[in-house]
């Protein structure tokens, strides 16, 4: 049992806030996602933000420090994107193990940097590992609904890249995030088995799935439990949910996995919905507000933060956790023999 | 405290528990259940597939059972194109689906195409525990449940006993080496017919029963599961009995411990309506109460049933007019009275033309009503035209007479197999079906070259051509013929069908090069009527249009996957090839180097040995044999098939209609790259021949090699001696003769019947023939003995691939093969331009033995590799990509 299943049962574990957020604040511009890697690269670069772990690693290092000093006990690696399907936009299948070990890589070294100061408090890394932009259940083609544009191979294939770059790098723990296809997280899954077996080497996995809106369901259709019934054939350290919905409107959802689950619950919602403009207005106190209602009733036991959220929400979530116990990890009666 | 139960999903979850009912599976998106969902996937009908498994979902299913498993489809590939069309369906998606097959590598397809959690159906210890380990790693990695089949390395359970210690050693290895989760094991401990009428079937209930009741106390967590329509096989007909026994036997499997199953709904008594009777001769039967069990339920059926009299043949249907009686002898297919009726008709008629007109006419529009709606099968629409046929034939004389005494027909076909072919069951089954529907076929024969084709239907002023031929070679003869059409300015619709033609060739190599005239794509004869009329009926243009509406998109379609597939190149292939070991323990050296001859083996030893699953499916009966026979929709017709063709089968064999024949040859070789090197026994320095090989290209994953048939071989730099074999067998000489006889006689029935047979004798013998050579000529493998069954399935050491099928697609190593082993003087069988062998009846390959040889598709390849090949075999290329155009990317 590693550190981070025992802390579980102690305490909310506080997990960052949006990296996406925190990068737009720095203006940057072509060259910043070029310097010294891909100078002569003939595609533009602009917006690849994974890319910021090898151009700009000192960004990438300050938002986690950031992150950490606001009260995080978990950094996501700038990896979103790190494979070569999401890759490939940008001609750049080539970048993936690089995209992947020196960000993780970044995070360890900060995240050993405050363990060091503050040992009571362990910092951790959690390789974030993203939907690609691909689905596999759903065809592109509304003509041809037998269409895929993606194969589980293929998803697998990615996914195992990632998942050996991550931990070659050094995370702590996998993080299978925004999961509007649940077929993609199996593949993902199926991948992260693989090289846990090639390498004889497990790490703790967590997985989150997005409710797109209020019908309850994933982007392919799923209800909240039919997602957890899926992916349930893993050894979990926890299931949640992120992205799409501000944490009130999440809350019926993460109500139905505190029912289910047999896996530790996690949330990072969106700081509300995005306006207008794309912008998220929530500020650190409305966010925090809705998040002591699950708090209170002991729905979760990680929190965090998703798009538009920033260090001032993460310190307001971190400070309200500490007046709250975590959910209760029910001890599930196995089949035994004596059955 | 939660409790572990097994949770499965779909879009929404469905969670068994100690308290839910009974899991109610939906069986009907079986191909191997269900004879109109086979035809839907066939023909390509997703939408009314898709409507299939909505009906289930709507009308109850809480899972779906999808099986694809069936000889004439792409298994695989139809299992991933539905269950990705499912998911597009919410209505059905909601529930999880149940992956059937016998096949893993369907299996495995399937399982990366659900988001959900599903159904496993099924895996067994029957090939051994590495593989069942193997498999079930992979389904818990792919999270899904698993159904586990009683049955081992031994066989199938068939006593209690058997079940529970199957049962017991599948879960302690699930449970202990894979860590399955327990309450994701479901078993199926294999429901049984009872009342068969054999005294070790009594208890086949009973033993399931117990069985159940065994696992849900030992087992922790397990299920069970099984198909229950299986009990009730032996009152086939009876519905009452059936629905009766369905329900009676639930009602004990479930208080048993049985949570799951398939049922048909339909096919289900309420257990308290029961008739109490019936009810306690069933149960009498179901619980093995009384010895006499069986007659008594028997007998009592007989009175449900409301049919207590012996069968005798049945004459009342003379006792009506004389066009109900032609009517009835077409569509039961008796020839019996057909010359006194036609007779008695002529003579009511003012001219003889009319009786065809009338009165036979509408006999035969019955038929084709029936066959149309699927309630009559190929051989009975045979059958039926051989009646026609032979009432024809009487009235032709008496037409003659008269001037003008010209038959309307509704259309004039002309059928052809093109150049270089010699196969035409297909075709002439197509001819009979037209004829049926008062088309006048003109029947060119086999091995048509274009400028007869062409010339006959200018001077016959025919409707519509029919196309047909079964080795790849005829799909560019038949490219040719479509262009010397166009060059001749003709505008006749175009037919095109054959075992190895499709759609996406006709759209895509055919249609284009024929613009004046309509070339249409015929899937099997039951829809060349519907595509005949269409061309030539008043719908002509919207048939038309639409299907180059359709072609214009499969061409589409076809662009862009083609685009998609990336090859490796030739080098990137060969650094990928597989590597085997070759040592004493993988090469043996055969006990008989050389040739051997077999000039009259005996037919009556080949019986045995035959697959008749193929044979139903030539007469386009789709279903596995035995389980065909007693199959609900076609089991009849299958039955009464299966009888005429053991009857005919006894007399070719008796009357020695036909000689078997075969060459085999065991060889010195080794690879040399791509090549094989094949030596004289004599002078093992000597190259007799070079068998040319190919290398798959497609992309592999990591550890997948790009094999060739080379890899089988060991290589000559390893400096080991291996061996490589050869053979050619044929059961179709002086078959000829008698096909000519039936023809005349216009038996098409028989016709088709003998020559199906042959096919079915030649491929017995090429199975038999392998046996002798891994048993004595070659003698690796002495020990074996295996059953029929396990012989098809091909459970043996070594493969036979044929020149000109997946894993050598390359018809011209057959002229290197016959060379190899003088084949033609030593056989009787011979080559046509186009490489098919004559006479039609034979079978030809090659024989490797190392262990680890297995078949293999070469798939696409590269025009490199069709360079590479040229240069080797010293021909020009251009005739290499002539041979090679169906598998060049």
């Amino acid at each position: 049992m590693s550190i981070i299943h025992d802390l579980i049962k102690k305490r909310i574990l506080i997990l960052d806030g949006a990296m996406g957020t925190m990068i737009q604040r720095h203006k940057l511009e072509e060259e910043d996602f070029r310097k010294g890697w891909f100078e002569g690269h003939s595609k533009p670069l602009k917006g690849n933000n994974d890319l910021l772990s090898l151009t700009r690693p000192d960004i990438i290092q300050d938002i986690h420090r950031q992150y950490y000093e606001a009260g995080a006990d978990i950094a996501e690696t700038n990896t979103f994107s790190g494979t070569w399907i999401a890759q490939a936009d940008y001609d750049l299948e080539k970048a993936v193990y690089d995209i992947n070990y020196h960000s993780a890589r970044i995070a360890r070294e900060v995240a050993d940097e405050f363990t060091a100061k503050e040992p009571a408090k362990p910092r951790f890394v959690a390789g974030s590992i993203g939907p690609t932009n691909r689905t596999a259940s759903i065809s592109p083609d509304v003509n041809d609904p037998g269409y895929r544009a993606i194969s589980f191979d293929q998803l697998v294939d990615a996914y195992k890249e990632q998942v050996g770059a991550l931990m070659d790098g050094g995370v702590d723990m996998l993080l299978v995030e925004t999961i509007f296809d649940t077929l993609n997280a199996k593949a993902a899954l199926f991948a992260i088995d693989e090289v846990f077996l090639e390498r004889q080497k497990e790490l703790p996995i967590m997985v989150s799935g997005t409710i797109t809106d209020q019908s309850g369901r994933t982007l392919t259709g799923q209800t909240t439990e039919a997602f957890l019934i899926s992916v349930s054939h893993m050894p979990l350290l926890s299931i949640g949910l992120n992205c799409a919905l501000g944490a009130s409107m999440m809350r019926p959802y993460l109500q139905v996995l505190n029912e289910r689950s047999p896996f530790a619950v996690s949330a990072h919602p969106n700081a509300g919905l995005p306006n207008e403009f794309g912008k998220y207005d929530e500020t650190p106190e409305m966010m925090a507000d809705q998040i002591e209602d699950f708090l209170k009733e002991h729905l979760i036991n990680i929190i965090g933060g998703c798009c538009g959220t920033t260090p001032d929400h993460i310190r307001a979530i971190a400070q309200l956790a500490t007046k709250y116990t975590p959910r209760t990890l029910e001890t599930v009666q196995q089949i035994d023999n004596n059955d | 405290m939660t409790k572990v139960t097994l949770k499965l999903s779909g879009l929404e979850p469905l969670i068994v528990t100690e308290e839910s009912n009974f899991i109610n599976v939906g069986e009907r998106t079986n191909v191997t259940g269900s004879r109109a969902f086979l035809r839907m996937i066939k023909e390509g009908d997703f939408e009314a597939a898709l409507s299939v498994a909505r009906d289930q979902v709507e009308g109850g299913a809480q899972i779906i059972d999808v099986n694809m498993d069936e000889g004439m489809i792409d298994g695989k590939e139809a299992m991933v194109k539905f269950l990705n069309l499912i998911a597009s369906e919410p209505d059905i998606a909601r529930v999880p689906v149940m992956i059937d097959s016998s096949k893993w590598e369907i299996i495995e397809a399937g399982l990366k195409c659900v988001q959900g959690k599903g159904v496993v159906n099924s895996i067994s210890l029957k090939e051994g525990e590495a593989n069942f380990i193997s498999q079930a790693s992979k389904i818990k990695r792919y999270g899904a449940a698993v159904i586990v089949m009683a049955f081992d390395e031994n066989g199938q359970a068939d006593s209690f006993e058997r079940r529970i210690e199957i049962c017991k050693r599948s879960y302690d290895i699930l449970v202990e080496q894979v860590g399955f989760p327990k309450e994701d094991i479901i078993f199926d401990p294999n429901i049984f017919p009872v009342a068969t009428g054999m005294e070790e079937h009594n208890n086949n209930a009973v033993d399931f029963f117990k069985a159940t009741r065994w696992i849900r106390e030992n087992l922790p967590g397990a299920h069970v599961s099984g198909g229950v329509s299986n009990v009730s096989f032996s009152f086939r007909g009876n519905d009452k009995v059936r629905e009766a026994m369905h329900s009676a036997f639930l009602f004990h499997a479930i208080r048993e411990g049985m949570d799951m199953g398939i049922v048909n709904p339909t096919m289900l008594e309420v257990y308290s309506d029961i008739d109490p009777a019936l009810l306690e001769y069933v149960e009498d039967v179901l619980l093995n109460r009384r010895s006499d069990a069986t007659e008594r339920l028997l007998e009592f059926a007989e009175t449900v049933k409301g049919d207590g009299k012996k069968k005798e043949v049945d004459l009342s249907w003379r006792e009506t007019t004389v066009e109900k009686r032609l009517e009835y002898a077409l569509v039961k297919g008796i020839t019996d009275f057909i010359d006194t009726d036609v007779e008695e008709c002529r003579k009511q008629f003012e001219r003889p033309i009319q009786v065809i007109e009338g009165p036979l006419m509408a006999g035969m529009n019955v038929v084709g009503d029936l066959f149309g709606s699927g309630k009559m099968f190929l051989p009975q629409v045979v059958k039926s035209a051989r009646v026609m046929k032979k009432a024809v034939a009487y009235l032709l004389p008496y037409i003659e007479q008269e001037k003008d005494g010209k038959r309307s027909a509704a259309g004039k076909v002309l059928m052809a197999t093109v150049k270089g072919d010699v196969h035409d069951i297909g075709k002439n089954i197509v001819g009979v079906v037209l004829g049926c529907n008062n088309y006048e076929v003109i029947d060119m024969g086999v091995m048509v070259p274009f400028e007869k084709i062409i010339q006959t239907a200018i001077h016959e002023e025919v409707d519509v051509i029919g196309l047909s031929g079964l080795i790849t070679p005829s799909l560019d003869e038949m490219v040719t013929v479509a262009k010397e059409m166009e060059r001749a300015g003709l505008q006749i619709p175009l037919l095109i069908g054959g075992a190895t033609t499709s759609k996406v060739h006709t759209a895509v190599k055919i249609e284009e090069h024929y613009s004046k005239g309509q070339t249409v794509h015929v899937l099997d004869a039951s829809r060349a009527v519907t595509v005949v009329e269409s061309l030539l009926g008043p719908k002509k243009e919207d048939f038309v249009k639409e299907l180059r509406l359709e072609y214009g998109r499969v061409r589409e379609h076809h662009q862009r996957h083609r685009a998609a597939k990336q090859l490796s190149s030739l080098q990137e292939a060969r650094e990928n090839r597989l590597v085997l070991d070759f040592d004493d323990t993988t090469i043996s050296k055969p006990e008989k180097m050389g040739i051997t001859v077999i000039d009259d083996f005996d037919l009556n030893e080949l019986v045995p040995y035959i697959d008749w699953t193929p044979f139903f499916q030539t007469w386009e009966l789709y279903g596995k044999y035995p389980a065909i026979l007693t199959d609900e929709v076609v089991g009849k017709e299958a039955t009464q098939l299966f009888t005429d063709a053991q009857k005919m089968l006894d007399v070719m064999i008796r009357e020695r209609w036909t000689k078997a024949r075969a060459v085999a040859g065991l060889f010195p070789a080794n690879a040399v790259g791509d090549d094989i090197e094949i030596y004289d026994p004599e002078h093992p320095e000597r190259v007799v021949v070079v068998q040319r090989t190919l290398r798959q290209q497609t992309k592999k994953v990591a550890g997948q090699p790009n094999l060739a048939l080379a890899d089988f071989i060991s290589p000559k730099e390893n400096g080991k001696q291996d061996y490589i074999g050869g053979f050619v067998v044929t059961t179709g000489i002086g078959l000829d003769e008698h096909v000519a006889r039936f023809e005349a006689d216009h038996d098409d029935y028989n016709a088709i019947m003998i020559k199906a047979l042959a096919d079915r004798l030649a491929e017995a013998f090429a199975e038999k023939m392998h046996q002798i050579v891994r048993n004595d000529l070659w003698g690796y493998d002495q020990q074996e003995s295996l059953t029929n069954e396990e012989l098809i399935a091909e459970s043996y050491r070594g493969i036979r691939p044929a020149p000109g099928y997946p894993a050598c697609p390359d018809h011209t190593e057959k002229i290197t093969l016959f060379k190899l082993l003088n084949a033609e003087k030593n056989t009787g069988v011979a080559l046509t331009e186009s490489l098919a062998m004559t006479p039609v009846s034979s079978v030809s390959g090659w024989y490797f033995a190392h262990p680890d040889t297995r078949y293999f598709g070469l798939g696409k390849i590269t025009e490199e590799q069709v360079k590479d090949l040229a240069d080797r075999k010293g021909v020009p290329k251009l005739e290499m990509e002539r041979w090679l155009s169906s598998v060049m990317n």
